[in-house]
């Protein structure tokens, strides 16, 4: 490398900073007398420009002064790093979990609400496509079938949250099972084009059905959950949660009602996986994932594996439509774009595919780094696209790649990253 | 001896190519045959017409004293029909000791660790490496693997195809010394496709000839191996 390549390469980064920031941070909108003006800012740009230029180039000096590590060198020891970390991390994490919503403000308690539906969808997205390796761009479609099942069962029989919460996730699984009898034959791209075709179906439908849906106007007054008949509300009659214990009605209590119940589904959710996981039928999704040819060559049955493999994610998926229905207590299409299902996906992708931990990082990262960033105002998705691209490059297979084997015996394998772990084909 | 597999008149299409051509083929209880023939002789396609993928577009194929031709393929292995599938196909990320029990999976029974001690003792390798991911173990083992992995649903014919795809010399003649043992100390009957004519033919006791998806010769092991006509096709460049 001669002496000038670090600088050609700092100046290049630069040029394309310049085209990138000249008019994302260069122009401002503002309200003027006659109407919207814009305000340049040549300052702004020619900070982060210059910023950009040097940054590149001390990274191109430091890596030409440190000899290029061993191909995988660095993968071994993060991977290792990361095993360690999670021994105590899970215990950590969930006792975090646990004890939040008594420290926290109001707006932490939602936010953690928030966190824990997209890591409950994570984790049930994760066994179609982290365990069962079958790649599903419509999520969102029972997600939002479990919603609506909630909201029109609850609406026309009078039944109450957790007497609706089997049959809306029964409906789920059933249409998981409805989209998966098309794409048995399917793999990879082709299987992504129609599971987001399905998705924009479920939403499309629900659109137009006005006599059942509401159409674009949705379903709202949707009953709140109770706490074994208790209600939440500001009054403290005998039949609320207020009166019975003779507390000072609190819109908190609510709050953290809502948050311990999207914890304990979650965490049945994860409950579930990591059992399945151990059992043939969590084998099997692996093993279809790894291999599906091979699969077929030992007499597995493919199409109950991947049935199940899709009534299982659509079922949990289907929870959450639920909860996510009587926590809003009004939904519409509107809640059920693609974005949602890209989202989620985006979350088991980036936590390291079928990794039950890496969701719950990737959400952190994917949920809560944006909201927690709100102050930043306008930077808020900047840093955020920084974030991902970081992310990419030094972790390209996800935050969690190892794979803890399902059976072991005695001290058990040691892990291994799957960088290292040529891919199967199927 | 007993007829275990029966091929009468079978015919397999790919679309409007014809890949087998009324294909006539018996394997008999306790045998080891092999089918030889060329790339693209139609040798694993015969091996997957057994298995239902592709279907038989013509003839019957009987295992066992019934006929199996339009069963769906997990209904076929489940009467004890196993294979190791060409390019071994072991599952990457998953241990030793995972593959091994993907075998038994399709018994729908509880996996057993005799089966497995028994896998174990014919490949002590397998032993050592059991809780190795499997796409870390070197071809030769990942063979084994493959081998051992279709043995845990406890067949009666074993069908490999290939085994010595890609291999070294020295861990062919191992795998083929295994082959050969299960035959004599279990009964174990197998349908061995391969490409490795000599090495086929001086373990099968019989054997066929493949030829543009026709049989075209058959008879004892022995017998094809001193046939010129062999040694010219295939023999040729010093096995």
């Amino acid at each position: 490398m001669s002496q000038r390549a670090p600088l050609l390469d700092a100046f290049l980064s630069a040029l394309v900073a310049l085209g990138l920031f000249a008019p994302m941070v260069g122009l401002e909108t503002t309200v003027g007398v006659h109407g919207i003006v814009l305000v340049p800012r040549p300052l702004a740009v020619a900070a982060l420009v210059g910023a950009v230029f040097v940054l590149r180039l001390a990274v191109r000096l430091w890596q030409a002064r440190r000899p290029p590590a061993p191909a995988g060198a660095g993968a071994v020891r993060i991977g290792r790093a990361w095993a360690g970390m999670g021994r105590f991390l899970v215990p950590v994490l969930l006792a975090a979990a646990l004890l939040m919503p008594w420290v926290a403000s109001r707006a932490t308690i939602d936010l953690g609400v928030l966190l824990l539906t997209y890591v409950m969808l994570g984790w049930g997205l994760n066994i179609v496509v982290g365990l069962a390796g079958l790649l599903d761009l419509g999520y969102v479609a029972f997600y939002a079938v479990g919603a609506y099942a909630y909201a029109l069962i609850a609406e026309n029989t009078g039944l109450g949250f957790w007497s609706c919460l089997p049959a809306a996730g029964a409906l789920a699984a059933l249409w998981g099972i409805t989209l998966g009898f098309p794409v048995l034959r399917l793999r990879g791209d082709y299987l992504a084009i129609v599971t987001l075709a399905f998705g924009e179906i479920i939403r499309i439908v629900l659109l137009n059905w006005v006599s059942l849906t509401g159409g674009p106007n949705g379903i709202a007054g949707i009953p709140r959950p109770t706490l074994f008949g208790l209600r939440f509300t500001m009054t403290d009659d005998p039949g609320t949660f207020a009166g019975f214990f003779h507390l000072v009605p609190s819109p908190v209590q609510r709050q953290m009602f809502l948050y311990y119940i999207i914890l304990a589904l979650a965490l049945l959710t994860n409950w579930v996986t990591l059992r399945l996981r151990r059992q043939p039928l969590g084998r099997v999704w692996e093993a279809l994932r790894e291999d599906e040819i091979a699969c077929r060559s030992l007499g597995i049955n493919i199409t109950t594996t991947k049935l199940t493999a899709f009534a299982v994610g659509a079922c949990f998926g289907g929870f959450a439509g639920a909860f996510f229905a009587t926590r809003q207590g009004f939904i519409s299409p509107e809640s059920f774009t693609f974005m949602e299902s890209a989202t989620v996906l985006a979350i088991v992708v980036l936590g390291g595919m079928g990794s039950q931990l890496g969701v719950v990082l990737a959400t952190l990262i994917m949920i809560g780094a944006p909201e927690m960033f709100r102050a930043l105002a306008d930077y808020r998705m900047l840093i955020f696209g920084l974030a991902l691209v970081v992310m990419m490059v030094l972790r390209p297979r996800g935050l969690v790649t190892e794979r803890k084997p399902s059976v072991t015996l005695g001290r058990g394998a040691a892990a291994i990253p799957a960088a290292l772990i040529a891919e199967g084909h199927g | 001896m007993s007829t275990l597999l029966e091929l009468a008149g079978v015919s397999t299409f790919y679309g409007a190519v014809q890949a087998l051509k009324n294909v006539d083929l018996t394997v008999d209880e306790g045998e080891i045959v092999t089918l030889i023939g060329a790339n693209g002789a139609g040798k694993s396609t015969l091996m997957m017409t057994i298995c239902g993928q592709p279907r038989a577009r013509a003839g019957l194929i009987r295992y066992d004293g019934a006929e199996i031709t339009d069963l769906p393929t997990h209904r076929i292995m489940r009467r004890g029909i196993a294979q190791a599938p060409e390019g071994r196909r072991i599952f990457p990320r998953m241990s030793v000791r995972e593959n091994l029990l993907m075998g038994a999976e399709s018994t729908g029974q509880r996996a057993s660790e005799a089966e497995m001690a028994r896998v174990f003792a014919l490949f002590p390798r397998l032993a050592e490496r059991h809780a190795q991911r499997g796409g870390t173990l070197s071809g030769g083992e990942q063979q084994m693997l493959a081998i051992g992995r279709a043995l845990m649903a406890r067949p009666r014919l074993l069908m490999l195809d290939e085994p010595s795809l890609g291999l070294a010399p020295l861990i062919v003649r191992q795998i083929f010394q295994a082959i050969r043992t299960l035959n004599r100390e279990t009964g174990l009957t197998v349908l061995l496709v391969e490409q490795n004519a000599y090495q086929a033919l001086r373990l099968a006791h019989r054997g066929y000839v493949l030829v543009n998806g026709a049989i075209t010769m058959a008879g004892s092991g022995a017998d094809l191996l001193a046939r010129p006509e062999i040694h010219a096709a295939y023999l040729e460049g010093g096995h």
